[in-house]
């Protein structure tokens, strides 16, 4: 039995926006599975909630007239794992999302929930950090979109306006195009976890794969909300595909993220993590992109 | 007679189970039942000064708020012992309904009872708490010190109880020129049972007694305990007791029986609710003894014990429950296991401000096999001896009896349960294989046997006592005190049964599982791992009584001498010819219904059992570390144990594979923390606490070396608890074997890893030295 004021269904994405200025105080409940844990522990127990689960316009993955990947907010983890267009162009976040709780969790689960709970440690953030999504949320006025590395505001908190929702996750082509990934969920267990440390990298390498055009990188749990590893890109970027460049990436993390010490792990063994973490992630990032790393 | 022992026969309860037609405790609840609460201390140690219950009592909804201030003057005991006549060895009583005194973070304070569970949680939330703090004591070895927070003042020195062991002269034996001396401390963690059911019970009033259902282990015992909690007569208390989600000894204590049946009390005899939420579980029902093992052995270079020490410190919690019981299991296994002319031991139990330790599955021998095993590998590295060989050499040999109990090791278990182990793992080849490997990912192998010993005389009351039934169709109803927990117990009895009394199928057997102390035979429960060894005794000796009155009827009906009658396959047969008289159902509903002689054929006994029996067995276990993630992966897992003659292969390989998942927890991941600067529980959750899941295991194998338990009523002996024993250090040994670094803590997690291999130099962050 939970302790719910109020839940309002919405039956399109209009109506959610009327609910949210009707009822300024409800919290959105998409799937549920971080709400009602909250409700139940009483952190957000006696409120109202606006559910828009039953919006079906919000489900599925397009490619769109811009050539976005185009993923509707609630998509759930095990849709988004076996969609054909995510197989096909960014597969590292299908298995991303595929590590996530149990099967029950990724089938209730939506990407839209994981990221607007704004929490760090969510297995879908720091792969689509490290691909520069870009959130679509609409509103009264019309739909804004915003990089999603602006959509975290701090721990817990995002950017959705009062009368809006989040109604699509979009991976522009650039981004997506002739790029691979690996995700490192470093958990203390192979099933039902939360990352202690999640690392998403991917890359494009010269057309003769002996060169890095670009790489990126991105962190769960480094700090209070997922981030990007902005001198460890630029150690890699540019740099021959090689055992030296992968090593020298992999400790330049050490200068963008900063771990703290917790009774869930030390700062010194989420660093070491982190950095080995980097390596591996690479590593596997360019035997995708068809590339060798020597030694 | 073993037409039914023997034989992988589908569980009594299969069907309903899954089906979800078993009726659990929260199945039979009334769905208009008032529901309780209970409100927590949120300090670690102090007095409660003042409960404010204003706000939560204009909550709507709420029927009723009870404080500390409200209980009775009583304290009472809670462990799942028999009850002792002799005021010495009884359980210690040092708990309230309710507590003035709180003693560790989560402490029972206040009860609220509501008209459902939102409003029963809302009010537990508005309750106003003034505490006076007092300073607290989580380490069981910093209780013990001068000047120590003092948690019961008839325990001014924190310390339970301290016992020791005396044997030879140890201070002689280690002036003997040319011994090795080993010297170590070994530490296991706090762990809680994870049981699929969290305890819940409910309770109401009827004529004139308190009625509770309630998830336990131990119905009659806690009949006892509620009726000592509220100082009513014991007959005034029924308990009921379900099918059961669990219980790994957990539910072998009194939890919340004695207070939701006062809180029913407190509200006219209503029915009340008390379900605990997973959160309150972990920290206020019992938990695993956390333990700090001090060994030191005096080893000869030819790998011989000379003298050995051992001192154990067990954190009792805040409150006694079990006490000092489960530490001075582990002590006598200490002598036992490798017998040594000169040995001290000493115990000890301490009070300290964390969760109450209990009974858990083991009952304190998982704790000192960690201990025990991985530092009979790290004498073998000191002395450069193969440990498998060390082991064959000094482990309690055929032929040995303890001077205490009586038992007496009749096989020789040990070497069969290690030749199986090795035939499957393939393990000496892979023990030599993998020592001296380099490079991050390495693999290894280790084993250990375990020492168990089946029930608990002569230290504790054993009998059981069975009822049985004959039915107008030949078949039966039984009845024993022994619970079925999960463990299959029900459908063992059931062929046990079938087979004494000549049945033709165990479904013939109607084993009564839902118990209740008012008309179940009186029998103390689920522990030990005694149900099959204890009830085995009752069912047999009953079966032979009911079957003795069946074939005197059979005489009166045939005129065939009873002796030369017996019941084979459900019918009457006369043995000096093998002619089948009649069926057993004619001759039950002639009993029934006969116009000249009508008897209702029931038999019910009670057996004093004074015998106890080893049941031992090993683990080995292999394992891949990645040593950069500082990571385990158990590979190949076995665990071979001589349980006696199995009466359910496919029930008793269940029992290991569950020993052996929590084994692997127990080993890698699971730890309950407290916060060192609070007292407070910080992981009381099932996403923070690393239970382990199907994906973190391999396939478990189970395996077993069948002797015939002679002192057992149908040659068997415990199976329960074992499983659980050997696994932790089994894989200790493993990454020994893997990485050369003894690791001499459990749970064995990347934190503790990264530790150990940062200090023997297998990781350098040579980023790490410039910071500092």
């Amino acid at each position: 039995m939970y302790d719910i004021k109020a839940l309002y269904e919405a039956d399109s994405v209009q109506d959610a926006v009327r609910l949210r200025l009707e009822h300024p105080e409800a919290q959105i409940i998409a799937g549920g599975s971080d709400v009602l844990v909250q409700m139940r522990e009483g952190k957000r127990a006696g409120k109202e909630l606006i559910s828009i689960y039953m919006i079906d316009a919000l489900r599925g993955v397009t490619i769109d007239g811009e050539e976005n990947i185009r993923i509707g907010s609630l998509t759930s983890f095990s849709h988004i794992t076996k969609d054909p267009i995510i197989r096909k162009y960014i597969n590292v976040l299908g298995e991303a999302v595929d590590m996530v709780g149990g099967p029950q969790i990724r089938n209730i689960g939506t990407i839209g929930g994981n990221t607007c709970n704004g929490v760090t440690s969510a297995d879908s953030a720091s792969t689509l950090h490290a691909w520069e999504a870009i959130v679509e949320l609409t509103g009264q006025s019309g739909t804004r979109r915003v990089p999603i590395k602006d959509f975290y505001l701090s721990a817990g908190k995002v950017d959705i306006r009062p009368d809006e929702i989040q109604t699509a996750i979009l991976i522009p082509k650039e981004s997506y195009e002739n790029t691979y990934g690996y995700y490192f969920k470093y958990a203390m267990r192979n099933a039902m976890d939360i990352a202690t440390t999640g690392c998403s990298v991917n890359c494009r390498l010269s057309p003769d794969k002996g060169t890095f055009e670009r790489v990126r990188i991105a962190y769960g749990v480094a700090g209070p909300v997922p981030m990007r590893a902005p001198r460890a890109e630029t150690a890699a970027t540019g740099q021959p595909v090689s055992r030296a460049t992968v090593e020298r990436f992999a400790l330049t993390v050490l200068e963008d993220i900063h771990p703290r010490d917790s009774w869930r792990a030390s700062k010194a063994l989420r660093q070491h993590i982190a950095v080995e973490l980097a390596d591996r992630c690479l590593t596997e990032a360019v035997k995708r992109c068809g590339g060798e790393i020597d030694g | 007679m073993s037409r039914n022992i023997g034989k992988s026969v589908a569980r009594v309860d299969a069907f309903d189970k899954v089906t979800g037609r078993a009726k659990y405790t929260d199945d039979r609840c009334d769905r208009g039942a008032l529901v309780a609460r209970v409100v927590r201390s949120t300090i670690a140690h102090g007095y409660v000064k003042s409960v404010d219950v204003s706000q939560a009592e204009k909550i709507p909804g709420v029927v009723k708020i009870v404080t500390c201030f409200d209980v009775p003057d009583i304290k009472f005991p809670t462990a799942g012992h028999p009850w002792s006549v002799e005021e010495a060895h009884q359980d210690v009583a040092d708990r309230r309904l309710l507590n003035r005194h709180v003693r560790y973070w989560g402490d029972d304070v206040a009860a609220v009872v509501a008209e459902d569970e939102v409003a029963a949680a809302q009010a537990a939330r508005a309750i106003k708490v003034e505490y006076e703090t007092l300073p607290f004591v989580l380490d069981p070895i910093e209780a013990m010190q001068p000047g120590a927070p003092v948690l019961h003042k008839e325990y001014p020195d924190n310390v339970l109880k301290h016992t020791s062991s005396r044997s030879g002269d140890y201070a002689a034996a280690i002036q003997e020129p040319g011994l090795i001396c080993v010297d170590k401390w070994y530490e296991v963690p706090t762990v809680q049972h994870c049981h699929i059911e969290n305890h819940i019970c409910f309770a109401y009033g009827e004529n004139g007694r308190i009625v509770v259902v309630t998830s336990t282990q131990i119905p009659h015992i806690v009949r006892r305990t509620v009726g000592q909690a509220l100082g009513i007569p014991w007959g005034n208390v029924q308990i009921i007791k379900p099918y059961i989600g669990g219980g790994f000894g957990n539910k072998q204590d009194t939890l919340y029986e004695p207070l939701c049946a006062w809180l029913s009390l407190q509200v006219g005899g209503r029915t009340v609710k008390l379900d605990i939420p997973r959160e309150d579980t972990f920290v206020s029902n019992r938990v695993r003894h956390a333990q700090k093992i001090h060994i030191i052995s005096w080893v000869r270079p030819d790998g011989t014990y000379a003298a050995r020490k051992l001192e154990l410190y067990s954190n009792q919690g805040a409150y006694a429950s079990h006490g000092h019981s489960i530490a001075a299991k582990g002590m006598g296994a200490f002598p036992q296991m490798y017998p040594c002319p000169n040995v001290e031991c000493d115990s000890y139990t301490v009070y300290t401000n964390r969760s109450t330790a209990g009974a858990m599955r083991g009952y304190g021998i998982p704790q000192v096999m960690f201990a025990f095993e991985s530092h009979t590998e790290d004498v073998c590295r000191r002395l450069g001896m193969d440990s498998l060989a060390f082991r064959r050499k000094n482990l309690m040999p055929v032929g040995y009896v303890d001077s205490f109990s009586k038992n007496e090791n009749y096989f020789d278990t040990f070497n069969q349960c290690f030749d199986k182990a090795i035939a499957y793992m393939d393990y000496e080849r892979k023990h030599r294989e993998y020592e001296n490997q380099t490079g991050p990912v390495r693999k290894g192998i280790g084993i250990a046997p375990f020492w168990y010993n089946t029930a608990v005389w002569p230290i504790s009351l054993e009998h059981s006592s069975c009822r049985m039934v004959l039915n107008q169709d030949g078949s039966i109803q039984l009845q024993v005190g022994e619970t079925e927990i999960g463990q299959g117990a029900d459908t063992a009895y059931a062929q046990m049964a079938a087979d004494v009394i000549g049945l033709k199928d165990y479904t013939d057997v109607h084993v009564q599982s839902c118990q209740d102390t008012d008309v179940t035979p009186f029998g103390l429960g689920a522990y030990a791992s005694r149900q099959t060894y204890t009830a085995g005794f009752s069912i047999r000796q009953t079966g032979l009584i009911l079957k003795d009155k069946i074939l005197e009827y059979a005489n009166e009906m045939t005129r065939v001498a009873k002796y030369d009658l017996d019941i084979v396959d459900s019918q009457i047969v006369r043995v000096t010819d093998g002619r089948v008289l009649m069926p057993l159902s004619q001759l039950a509903t002639e009993a029934f219904y006969s116009l000249t002689h009508s008897v209702h054929i029931t038999a019910e006994s009670t057996y004093q059992i004074k015998n106890n029996a080893y049941s031992f067995g090993c683990c080995c276990a292999e394992v891949e570390v990645d040593i950069p993630l500082c990571k385990v992966k158990v590979t190949k897992i076995i665990n071979v144990h001589d349980c006696g003659r199995l009466i359910n292969p496919a029930l008793a390989a269940a029992q290991v594979h569950g020993g052996m998942s929590m084994g692997i927890g127990y080993a890698l991941s699971e730890q309950l923390l407290f916060d060192p600067k609070t007292g407070r529980p910080l992981n009381n959750n099932l996403l923070d606490y690393k239970l382990s899941t199907v994906m973190d295991h391999p396939h478990l194998e189970a395996q077993f070396v069948e002797n015939y338990e002679p002192t057992s009523a149908f040659g068997t002996k415990a199976l329960g608890e074992p499983p659980a024993c050997p696994v932790a250090p089994a894989i200790r040994n493993a990454i020994l074997n893997a990485t050369g670094v003894e690791v001499d803590q459990a749970p064995m997690t990347p934190h503790v890893l990264y530790r150990r291999f940062c200090e023997e130099g297998l990781i350098h962050d040579s980023w790490r030295e410039e910071e500092q």
